[in-house]
């Protein structure tokens, strides 16, 4: 019985993993973000990236300043007069710039809330998404963008990141995607860009998560208790059931 | 059963068990009771006030929010002041013993030495809670029993609970105890911040 | 003992038969002394019901039933700006998994050891529809975090109701009580996920255990301990549940709760299958995710009814289909005819059977989760086979088995 159990058992761990692969294939290949929420430092360049450039067009409506500033060591005047460009309260939440009314006239459509961005598209797609736009003179916004084809959202960060080109393969005269290639250089080197943007999706998955650190240093501890609950009672056990022959 | 059953050992690990069982089962409970805490959208919304009193005039109040509740924000003037020094025989808690204020607020004019003709006080009736009415001029139809005694202060009108214009009661009012004073703190001559005790006391 | 006891218990129990009830319940109830692994799933379901009722009483105080806020009360008001809301959450969240696992983990247990046969059918009928009342209850609770599987994932099953011919249509606006998944639907879903099925879900426990007590419990060897009794009357092979299996069930406790607690601190959204990630984006009902996948528990029976081909433009076979994969459990205590109840004492080409049938149960599970391909459809439709002939042709196979001799009293190995 011990062994069916265990074929079994070997049997279904081996089709969900298969099961996961196949789910996980196709498209354009996500690159490791590889970023540690609890660096301090790396979230508040992140969190000044992120209130510079995505807020003017995109919330983060979930999140408030204040929270920001007791979770990433910030004084409240520092969050107020770096991140906190429209002025609201230190309580407020994080509101884009631009209105609602405005982004409907000149995009077609309001940029997505970016609270939960991290959650649901997760921090190695969102890394990989902001630096693979490239440049394409069919769209309107001279960029497209490998992982997300035909985005609406303009390449912001390409003076800094400079002009890349798409490289494509072709099998059986089907032609895909599988590179980028700088063809013009930007402001900054590109390890600097790199970090910068590491930065911005570190913020990104804090903001997805504020207790995500505190969760995981918690979890330790209830484990260590459970493990310590789980010697009483099992000592209790193993003398109850000497009465058991 | 067998025989050779340690009673005092099994009673001991039973005993040790339910301890640390009862342990854990008091580090649940924090979460759950924690939750019911204002959230961090109450507490934004209750957040302390800046109130800017820059075009207040002697003898005049304004009144803002704080936390729901209606905070008067009145300007004295020296004869008041006076006047507050010497109302000591008619009221009900003279020296605020029994009354909610800061530290820095316990005396006659109930608030900063510094900027004594400044009153920061809730607009809430210690009775049962109605907002009493700022009554500044000395003929006061429902002064009653306190006629010309009446120096100016607070009425209010669902059982005329009567104050002076420190906040403090008179004698034989329904309300036992002078208006509430909240924490507040002078960021300026011409700015209060109410709601969070400063370093200016 | 002394049974009619005097001071407080004596006062009580001459009103409120408290000591009868421990006693027939716990400390008289004699329970087989050689149950094993498989026999923590019970004691463990209560345990979750226990973790969802106290999460979901709480949730309840800051969630609110309404298109408008339920996102916003969810991922801002209880993930962010309720003290500690955000661990209550993901007790629940994983607690719906959790349920369902140690479910079928039990169901399984159920299976492999007869525990449904002859005495003890409807146990296993109450154990059933207790299956129903929880799918229905992940079902609406599913629905209120208002994101987007939240919504598409009714939006789907909801429309399986308007396949049904004739009456589906108006159904399933009757369902809604609306044109679409709206703030009526949201609404019925909360109270019916809050109250009625909570209180469906506990009468049908209490009335699954005391039919468990009436006929006693069954065992890994399929023995019937009342058949072998002292002079007392107590079964040789009977040990009272408390204080032995209580000792022993908090020891299973306390190892499901590390498991767990594993779970709500370091995986909560365990990969995206308990917290899917596109639920992680408000609902809206003009943009449908890629794709659409129900929640690991729903996806067995899922694709069963993906499974089965649309007849003219009807997903209606698929519905019968699912439906009928549920419904043929209850049957099991007939459709099984032999009469040895442990998997231990039966043939060993059974053993394969029952092994096959895990196997096919999970890759349904998985393929589920998938989106369809011609090669899954295929596989699906195979396991969805399987799936009917294990239960369907059991009372022909059952009745050629060789069994072997099953012991007079149980064994302890």
């Amino acid at each position: 019985m011990k062994k069916t159990i265990l074929v079994l058992l070997l049997t279904t761990i081996a089709m969900i993993s298969t099961g996961l692969t196949m789910a996980a294939g196709g498209g354009y290949p996500k690159s490791p973000a590889n970023v540690n929420v609890d660096d301090m430092a790396s979230l508040q360049r992140g969190a000044k990236v992120f209130s510079d450039y995505c807020l003017s067009c995109h919330s983060a409506k979930f999140v408030r300043f204040n929270r920001v500033a007791d979770d990433l060591g910030m004084t409240e005047s520092e969050v107020m007069e770096n991140l906190n460009h429209l002025g609201g309260k230190f309580g407020s939440t994080m509101t884009a710039t631009m209105t609602d009314a405005y982004a409907k006239e000149s995009f077609g459509a309001v940029p997505p809330d970016l609270s939960l961005v991290a959650r649901s598209r997760g921090v190695d797609w969102l890394y990989t998404y902001l630096i693979s736009f490239y440049a394409d003179s069919a769209k309107t916004t001279g960029h497209n963008n490998a992982i997300f084809k035909d985005v609406g959202m303009p390449n912001i960060f390409w003076k800094q990141e400079g002009v890349k080109k798409a490289v494509y393969e072709e099998h059986d005269g089907v032609k895909t995607l599988v590179g980028l290639e700088v063809v013009e250089q930007g402001t900054m080197a590109p390890e600097e860009f790199d970090t910068m943007i590491r930065d911005l999706v570190a913020f990104l998955s804090y903001i997805g998560e504020p207790n995500q650190s505190y969760r995981k240093s918690l979890g330790v501890y209830v484990l260590v208790f459970l493990f310590i609950f789980f010697g009483f009672a099992y000592a209790m056990k193993k003398d109850y059931w000497k009465d058991v022959h | 059963m067998s025989a050779d059953v340690n009673n005092s050992k099994r009673r001991l690990l039973v005993a040790a068990t339910s301890v640390v069982g009862a342990i854990g089962a008091g580090f649940v409970a924090v979460p759950f009771v924690k939750s019911w805490n204002p959230s961090a959208k109450a507490l934004a919304a209750g957040a302390p006030v800046l109130a800017d009193i820059s075009k207040l005039e002697e003898g005049q109040m304004i009144t803002v929010e704080w936390r729901g509740k209606p905070v008067y924000i009145l300007k004295r003037t020296e004869e008041n002041l006076k006047v507050l020094e010497t109302d000591t025989d008619m009221l009900a808690d003279v020296n605020s013993d029994a009354s909610k204020q800061p530290e820095y607020c316990k005396n006659s004019a109930r608030a900063y030495e510094n900027h004594a003709k400044i009153s920061v006080m809730e607009g809430v009736c210690t009775h049962l809670g109605c907002a009493p009415k700022y009554v500044p001029d000395l003929n006061n139809p429902f002064a009653g029993s306190l006629g010309a005694d009446w120096k100016g202060g607070f009425f209010c009108p669902c059982h005329g609970s009567l104050y002076d214009l420190s906040g403090r009661v008179y004698s034989s009012m329904p309300a036992p105890t002078n208006l509430p004073i909240p924490p507040h703190y002078f960021k300026s001559d011409t700015v209060i911040l109410i709601g969070q005790d400063g370093s200016n006391a | 003992m002394e049974q009619k006891s005097n001071g407080l218990m004596g006062w009580i129990d001459a009103r409120f038969p408290a000591t009868k009830m421990w006693e027939d319940h716990l400390s008289k109830y004699y329970a087989p002394k050689n149950f094993n692994f498989w026999y923590f799933f019970g004691s463990l379901a209560i345990m979750v019901l226990v973790i969802q009722i106290l999460s979901g009483v709480f949730l309840a105080m800051f969630y609110k039933p309404d298109t408008a806020l339920a996102f916003q009360s969810v991922e801002m008001g209880i993930m962010r700006d309720v003290e500690w809301g955000w661990l209550i959450r993901y007790f629940h969240s994983t607690g719906a998994s959790a349920f369902f696992l140690v479910v079928y983990l039990h169901m399984f247990r159920a299976l492999i050891y007869g525990s449904y046969k002859k005495p003890r059918e409807l146990i296993w009928i109450f154990g059933v529809l207790i299956f129903l009342a929880l799918m229905a209850e992940g079902f609406m609770g599913y629905l209120l975090p208002w994101g987007q599987m939240s919504f598409w994932g009714a939006q789907v099953i909801i429309n399986l109701v308007s396949a049904i011919p004739f009456v589906g249509e108006d159904l399933g606006i009757w369902v809604r009580g609306d044109f679409v998944i709206g703030d009526a639907t949201l609404n019925r879903f909360y109270s019916l996920h809050i109250v009625a099925i909570p209180l469906i879900l506990i009468g049908l426990i209490v009335a699954h255990i005391i039919a468990l007590h009436e006929v006693g419990s069954n065992n890994p060897d399929g023995v019937e301990i009342k058949k072998n009794k002292d002079e007392n009357g107590i079964p040789k092979d009977g040990i009272p549940f408390h204080p032995y299996y209580s000792v022993k069930d908090i020891v299973g406790v306390i190892v499901f709760l590390m498991f767990f607690s594993i779970v709500v601190f370091f995986a909560p959204e365990m990969f995206g299958y308990f917290l899917e990630h596109a639920n992680f984006e408000p609902a809206n009902p003009l943009k449908t995710p890629e794709h659409i996948a129900p929640v690991w528990y729903f996806t067995p029976y899922y694709s069963v009814l993906r499974a089965v081909p649309s007849i003219a433009g009807s997903a209606f076979p698929g519905v019968i289909a699912m439906g009928a994969a549920i419904v043929v459990l209850f049957f099991l205590p007939w459709l099984d005819r032999n009469p040895v109840k442990s998997i231990r004492y039966r043939a060993g080409w059974y053993k394969i059977l029952v092994a096959i049938f895990v196997v096919t149960f999970i890759i349904l599970g998985v393929l589920g989760t998938l989106a369809p391909t011609d090669g899954r459809t295929l596989l699906a439709q195979v396991c969805t086979a399987y799936y009917f002939a294990f239960f369907l042709l059991m009372p022909i196979y059952t009745k050629l088995e060789k069994n072997k001799p099953v012991p007079e009293r149980v064994t302890m190995k």
